[in-house]
């Protein structure tokens, strides 16, 4: 199933890029391109005999946002899925090629998929909280994968719902059920439901494609917010969104085949490839 | 339904003519629907009405009194139903103790962890098995069941939970205990059946919410899938526990049929259906009669009152919290 061309990565961050990424020169981001959090290397992705991903390649620095783009198909959410290994739920999968993340190799015999979910959050594109409680939502990580004691608890379900930016508006009603919030509020309280697993990673599939303008608004702001402390993947195929918010972009076309990855700016501005161009320029996709 | 237009929707040319055209027909079609939908309440009524009627001469003697009485000689017109309650409420209750577990177990499985081939051909042997008359089952239980029960399963009971008093005394055969395994065999097929539905109705996106934040597939379907489907599963287990009330066939022929209150489960019993079917026939007198008929009201009572309490249940588990399961 997993053909890893190189053993699992030792505890140095510190690897060479093999393609695409190039940080933004003109902008004065304290990038180091040595602080890697994710490395993808030769990926291809097959759902039975329909190949999604061809021999992707590429770095995702720390503490940015990473935004995906490309037309619909095209095998972002497969892509994204692959990092924190979602895919395995659908049978007939076959990956070829490594992720790192972290240090880790994804597909390695070695991995702990338990603890690498809970290092690598994962935002949906549909809200999907549990029909439990706001707090216990946010309980629900830490609670299952004990990562604090009972008596901190409230305090770490405080802090995700304020990481959130959504503490102001449900501090009064933690017992109330999640699904009766709205959409906007569901997904920010999906992203605190994440955040409480104190993930170093988040993938964000299309997060506000199910919300109105000012709900997205907010969770765009908040992912700006988050980039200080987390790693993010998004996932977009607002590209207005994909300026805004990211730092990098990524250009996946037809075919699982990713074009190009640079930043943000570079990319809007002087893409490297015709595709990536005539994507940009809404003369396809 | 039965106030939609369609055809304005199509021709609007034709709007105002086939409008009330429809509405015409709507108005038959609402009329015979509703006729059906009356019919119901006053079915029950009707019921009701010719149960306490049949029972007037038992109601009038005994009174309330009937439900805490013990006695049931014919001979000497003295009629009391309280072994065959508690029979009928221990066989179902039992039944339930067994078969929820094994059945949630099935239903899990299949929807969860069972390799896809597999899922549909036992999914539909378990529909199959929901679809055998009682009579049959009575049969399989008398000459199968039995004999495996009273030469194994009992004796093993006997000696492992023997300090218990409800699996002392001696083993016949006939017995509360088999007549709960064959009910609990009976009504698994529908709780396995309706809760499979369930289970298949919860959203990919929960399973998917659960793994996404480390959960394995084992805590994934505790602490989020069963959670969500709490209530439909809920409405599994009060649709098989009101088929175990009202089983009258297989029943009786294991049961034993004796007005007793005995602690051992391994004695002979008897439920309220299993007696009216047993002697119904052979009711000479008009007590008999009347005080059988009584036996059907009561029976009829509580299993109404048993689906009331669990309808409302169902109704504050699916309201608590916020369940995101559909009720049944
Ligand atoms: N579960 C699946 N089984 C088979 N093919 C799939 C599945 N999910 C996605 N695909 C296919 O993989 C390709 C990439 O899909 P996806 O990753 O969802 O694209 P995107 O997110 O960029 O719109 C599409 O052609 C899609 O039809
Ligand atoms: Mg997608």
């Amino acid at each position: 199933m997993t053909a890893t061309l190189e053993p699992p990565v030792a505890a140095t961050p510190i690897m060479v890029p093999r393609v695409t990424f190039e940080p933004r020169d003109a902008e004065p981001e304290p990038i180091a391109t040595g602080e890697l959090a994710i490395e993808v290397r030769d990926f291809s992705f097959w759902y039975g005999q329909v190949q999604a991903l061809q021999h992707v390649s590429l770095t995702v620095p720390r503490r940015a946002v990473t935004a995906l783009i490309g037309p619909s198909g095209c095998g972002k959410s497969t892509f994204l899925r692959s990092i924190n290994r979602m895919n395995d739920l659908i049978s007939g999968t076959r990956v070829e090629g490594e992720i790192v993340v972290e240090g880790a190799s994804v597909y390695g015999s070695e991995i702990d998929l338990v603890a690498h979910r809970q290092r690598v959050g994962m935002v949906f594109q549909r809200p999907n909280p549990f029909p439990k409680s706001i707090y216990d939502n946010v309980a629900y990580g830490p609670a299952l994968n004990a990562l604090c004691s009972r008596r901190d608890l409230p305090d770490l379900v405080e802090q995700c719902l304020r990481r959130a930016a959504l503490w102001d508006e449900v501090r009064d009603r933690l017992d109330a059920p999640a699904t009766g919030l709205s959409g906007g509020q569901q997904q920010r309280l999906c992203i605190a439901r994440a955040l409480g697993n104190q993930p170093t990673v988040l993938l964000m599939d299309e997060p506000c494609s199910a919300l109105d303008p000012i709900a997205t608004q907010r969770v765009e702001e908040l992912i700006f917010e988050l980039k200080r402390d987390y790693t993010i993947v998004i996932v977009t195929h607002n590209m207005q969104q994909a300026a805004r918010v990211s730092d990098f972009t990524g250009f996946f076309d037809r075919g699982g085949l990713l074009v190009e990855l640079g930043g943000t700016n570079q990319i809007f501005t002087n893409p490297k490839h015709e595709r990536t161009e005539a994507y940009i320029t809404g003369r396809f996709g | 339904m039965a106030t939609s237009a369609v055809p304005a929707v199509h021709d609007r040319a034709a709007r105002p003519r086939s409008l009330s055209g429809s509405s015409r027909h709507d108005q038959l079609f609402r009329a015979i629907l509703t006729a059906c939908a009356l019919a119901i309440p006053v079915l029950i009524v009707m019921l009701l009405i010719v149960l306490v009627r049949g029972a007037d001469p038992a109601i009038r003697k005994f009174g309330l009194h009937f439900i805490v009485d013990s006695t049931w000689d014919p001979i000497a017109g003295k009629f009391g139903a309280f072994p065959l309650i508690v029979g009928t409420l221990l066989t179902s209750l039992l039944a339930l103790v067994i078969a929820v577990p094994l059945s949630l177990g099935v239903a899990i499985y299949l929807t969860e962890f069972a390799p896809e081939m597999v899922r549909k051909p036992i999914a539909m042997t378990i529909e199959l098995l929901a679809a055998i008359p009682s009579v049959v089952y009575g049969l399989w239980g008398v000459f199968v069941l039995m004999p495996i029960l009273r030469t194994a399963v009992f004796p093993l009971l006997r000696s492992v939970l023997g300090f218990l008093p409800f699996f002392q005394g001696v083993i016949y055969g006939p017995s509360v205990l088999a007549a709960s395994v064959i009910l609990a065999i009976m009504i698994m097929p529908f709780i396995m059946s309706v809760s499979r539905e369930v289970l298949l109705a919860v959203p990919n996106s929960q399973r998917e919410a659960a793994l996404a934040l480390g959960a394995t597939r084992w805590e994934a379907v505790r602490t989020a899938i069963v959670p969500y489907a709490r209530s439909g599963i809920l409405g599994a287990i009060i649709l098989g526990l009101g088929r175990a009330l009202g089983e009258t066939m297989a029943v009786t022929m294991l049961i034993g049929n004796r007005h007793e209150i005995v602690a051992s489960l391994f004695a002979p019993g008897y439920t309220m259906a299993a007696v009216i079917a047993n002697e119904f026939a052979e009711a000479q007198d008009r007590m008999h009669f009347a005080a059988m008929t009584y036996v059907a009201l009561v029976l009829f009572l509580v299993t109404v009152i048993i689906n009331a309490a669990a309808r409302l249940l169902i109704w504050r588990v699916s309201r608590g919290a916020g369940s995101g399961g559909k009720e049944l």
